[in-house]
């Protein structure tokens, strides 16, 4: 590489609003696509903006770490946003309140089919318990599963993306099953999406209508809660983290 | 708007405190939402403001997955021997989950609501039975 590219590129890789830039160009990128693509819900903005991050990263040689260090400050909203979503949980407490027992044993039902079964898809093709313990966590919320994969001994980064690429396959898939399965109620849907894709399903819920964004919301809470709490027991009772 | 931003960023740093004072393996930001969502149904009441604060918050949440998700680039390696185990699992999962909580939830729903009728058909509630009563001679 020229010596121009170093002088120049080293300390703007280095500045504070780097990885900040890059990663509001990325998604900017990719809602612009999705936009000329009339939404299609394959043309996603995350795994664009991601994708094209990659590729610049790559292209520039530009480490992960050297990146992360500055886009921890957009990372670091994924805590205000979590305590936000108590909003649409409030407005939609009347139903919630209503479909209670409903709500916890569907969710309750959800998590343990979604940890549980990936776990043994992973394990039955082969996969190193390393990956099936990074693996285990990947349907809950970001911040929660890369707790939850360091106690368990997965990879925490892997599970990250794990949960990333789940996100975004859940909220692709949610609301086609549903459709297939026959369910219509906005309350049924958003709470599998949630069970499934957790933020980022429920910010697609959240687009497509209020009350299933609440639920989604909500399922990612609980599923997030009930993981949070029951994987390690359930790990360390089965011997599996010492595996 | 900078009252509830202040109030969403307080409650964080509350359920990150009482995280790590009782070393909960839940993290922070879940238990500041429990603690705002207790705190709205005790209030009794959603300001305007605090609503615009969370609904602006919320409008990005896509885009705070990106700089975790970044990260698959420092695993190629895991991710290149490993992909069909993963993929596999991720769709199946994915699968699995969305179609076992959307029926189990229907089916409870369904359940609840065949119950009523049943209790409704069993036992009609006499304010049916006066206001039957002028249709009959």
């Amino acid at each position: 590489m020229s010596p121009m590219f170093h002088d120049v590129w080293i300390p703007l890789s280095r500045s504070p609003a780097f990885g900040i830039a890059l990663t509001l160009i990325g998604y900017q990128l990719g809602c612009r696509l999705q936009r000329c693509l009339r939404g299609n819900p394959l043309c996603n903005p995350v795994l664009i903006a991601i994708g094209s991050i990659i590729a610049v990263l790559l292209l520039t040689g530009t480490d992960y770490r050297t990146y992360f260090e500055t886009a921890s400050w957009i990372h670091f909203l994924l805590g205000p946003a979590t305590v936000a979503l108590a909003i649409p949980l409030y407005k939609n407490i009347g139903e919630i309140r209503r479909a209670a027992l409903a709500i916890g044993a569907a969710v309750g039902a959800g998590a343990f089919a979604a940890s549980g079964s990936a776990m043994a898809i992973a394990w039955s093709l082969g996969a190193s318990p390393t990956v099936i313990r990074s693996i285990a966590a990947k349907s809950v919320t970001t911040p929660i599963a890369m707790g939850v994969s360091a106690q368990i001994g997965g990879i925490p980064e892997l599970t990250a993306v794990l949960v990333v690429v789940t996100g975004v396959f859940g909220s692709l898939c949610a609301p086609e099953i549903a459709a297939v399965l026959g369910v219509r109620c906005w309350r049924a849907r958003g709470l599998a999406a949630g069970v499934a894709g957790h933020g980022i399903a429920t910010a697609r819920m959240l687009c497509l209508n209020e009350t299933a964004g609440a639920f989604s919301g909500l399922a990612m809470g609980l599923c997030g809660l009930l993981t949070a709490v029951c994987l390690p027991v359930i790990f360390h009772f089965l011997h599996l983290d010492a595996w | 708007m900078v009252a509830s931003l202040t109030a969403i960023v307080v409650f964080e740093v509350i359920g990150d405190l009482i995280q790590k004072l009782a070393g909960l393996p839940i993290p922070g930001p879940v238990i500041g939402m429990a603690l705002l969502l207790a705190a709205l149904i005790l209030r009794g009441r959603l300001s305007d403001e605090l609503d615009r604060a969370a609904t602006g918050i919320l409008f990005y949440l896509p885009m705070l997955f990106v700089p975790a998700g970044v990260g698959v680039m420092a695993h190629v390696d895991l991710i290149r021997t490993e992909w069909p185990a993963l993929a596999l699992g991720i769709v199946g999962s994915s699968i699995l989950a969305v179609a076992v909580t959307a029926l189990t939830m229907c089916t409870i729903e369904r359940a609840w609501q065949a119950i009523r009728e049943t209790r409704r058909h069993a036992a009609p509630a006499p304010a049916t039975k006066v206001s039957h009563e002028p249709d009959v001679p």
